[in-house]
């Protein structure tokens, strides 16, 4: 089965990456390299996204097209990147996502 | 020759139903390789059984009789869909059991993908052989309620991959323990029922007890299973001395010790040992062996206060809870050393932490609790006050009533 690993970050998670000097900031984001490493066999494909600051949203109601600067949930947690992997069943899944080395939250999600 | 009492003929349809539908729901959840198909068709058959059994009486063979009916109402389900012919093919011959099964059917139940509302109704239905009319009356919500929940879950156990089969060795304790919190729930919801006219339903705590020992059979190195099943039976061994026959709630300093199972005790404690020689403590262990000294100890006077203490604070250590400081704190009452006493224990509940409190507040045994230690402490409007909140919060009937006598007497 295929399943999107949608990655969420908080803003404390943000907070603690800002915190971080060079060193421990780099070794963070090599943890996260030996993650996509250590999966590269189930996953079919990943994205990190910008900001959510970058984010626009477009709402479509009633023919109008509504726009508005930020994501489409005003909160603390928002999306931060993705990864498809296919697995053959939710514990693989959850086993997948158990070993995530960076923000905390982690939507899994099955694709049709 | 009179006819059994409808209750005995129930409990004893309940029994057998129990004992087949769970593991045939089970055996064709494999051969089927379809879940929601092989609950459905299961479902449809206990709910015939409970029909006619009643009149025709329990067949000698119950596991073929359900599995015949079962097959049945499969073809009038699967054969309108092409995709199911070859899996209804698979029910032609007899189905054989496999001893994983059962429980691979419980780990999909419980899954803790799957919220603790429908991980309950799911088990007693797919596990126990439940029909949703029971559950709802069980439980007092609505039948479509609980059919809601059940129809999502199975989706969501389709769609979502939920697997059938035993977690990995490294998941197993985790897994174990969800399951053993939706047994506990139940059982609970049995053994003092939030709501409802019975003060005892004795189904869920018998449903509870069976699930258990079912699990500790198949999983006999785990030793949280153990703890769970003797705390159950602890309690168990107790259940003819809770109640007068008004079905009045007797406490336990009052209640008589002669009426105890004391061989189940004996043999609960056994199950203690044999998971204390496993060295893994867990909370369902200490909290059984802290219900053994309660069951142990001939009289009220004779309670081994310190060593249930003692055993509290291991259980705060391994699972800090504001139910279990409560408990600790009652323990600490009777204990008789110099750390003991009414007033030592309700210092320790007014040290709690604000957001412990804050839990206990809408908790009735909290206040009726704090009412004993005021009135030990001779501060009768203050205990009256305590007994009041803990009535308002209430709704088991059994401790309305004990509370009122206590408010009325004192």
């Amino acid at each position: 089965m295929k399943y999107v690993l949608l990655f969420v970050e908080t803003e404390e998670f943000a907070r603690e990456l800002e915190a971080m000097d060079e060193a421990a900031r780099e070794a963070a984001f090599e943890a996260v390299g030996r993650w996509f490493a250590e999966h590269a066999a189930v996953i079919t494909h990943h994205a990190h996204l910008r900001p959510a600051e970058t984010a626009t949203t477009m709402r479509l109601t009633g023919g109008d097209a509504l726009v508005t600067d930020g994501p489409f949930v005003e909160g603390k947690e928002v999306v931060s990147g993705y990864a498809e992997i296919e697995v053959a069943d939710l514990d693989e899944a959850l086993a997948v996502a158990r070993t995530w080395p960076a923000c905390p939250i982690i939507e899994i999600r099955p694709l049709t | 020759m009179t006819d059994p009492p409808a209750e005995q003929v129930h409990a004893e349809l309940a029994r057998v139903v129990r004992e087949h539908a769970g593991r045939l729901t089970a055996c064709l959840v494999r051969v089927l390789g379809d879940f929601a198909a092989a609950e459905d068709v299961v479902q449809d058959a206990v709910e015939t059984a409970l029909r006619r059994w009643p009149d025709d009486g329990v067949p000698d063979h119950p596991d073929a009789w359900l599995l015949t009916v079962a097959r049945r109402r499969g073809l009038d389900v699967l054969r309108r869909q092409e995709l199911y012919r070859d899996k209804l093919a698979r029910m032609r011959g007899p189905v054989p059991s496999e001893p994983d099964d059962r429980l691979k059917l419980i780990f999909t139940c419980c899954h803790p993908a799957l919220p603790r509302a429908a991980q309950i109704a799911l088990t007693l239905r797919a596990v126990c052989g439940l029909t949703t009319a029971q559950i709802a009356a069980a439980f007092l919500v609505p039948e479509p309620t609980v059919g809601q929940r059940i129809t999502r879950a199975k989706r969501k156990i389709g769609e979502a991959g939920i697997p059938y089969r035993v977690p990995a060795d490294a998941d197993l304790p985790d897994r174990v323990n969800q399951v053993l919190a939706v047994i506990y729930l139940l059982f609970n919801e049995g053994y003092l029922p939030t709501a409802g006219d019975r003060p005892h339903a004795r189904d869920l705590a018998d449903d509870a007890e069976w699930l258990t020992a079912q699990l500790a059979w198949l999983l006999p190195k785990q030793p949280e299973v153990l703890g769970l099943l003797a705390l159950i039976r602890l309690h168990q061994a107790r259940t003819s001395a809770r109640f007068t026959p008004a079905g009045r709630l007797v406490p336990l300093r009052d209640q008589d010790r002669r009426r105890w199972d004391h061989d189940a005790i004996t043999e609960a404690t056994r199950l203690i040992e044999r998971a204390a020689a496993l060295r893994r403590p867990g909370p369902y262990q200490v909290q059984a062996a802290i219900v053994a000294c309660h069951a142990e100890a001939p009289t009220w006077a004779d309670t081994d206060w310190p060593q249930i203490v003692v055993l509290y604070d291991m259980l705060l250590a391994l699972s800090p809870s504001p139910v279990h400081r409560l408990q600790r704190a009652i323990a600490l009452h009777h204990h008789p050393g110099t750390r003991g006493g009414p007033r030592n224990a309700l210092a320790d509940l007014d040290a709690l932490t604000p957001a412990d409190r804050k839990t206990l507040e809408n908790y009735p045994l909290y206040h009726a609790t704090r009412a004993e230690l005021l009135r030990a402490l001779n501060q009768p409007e203050a205990a009256q006050a305590a007994d009041r909140q803990a009535l308002a919060l209430t709704t088991n009937p059994a401790q309305q009533a004990l509370l009122e006598e206590r408010l009325t007497n004192s």
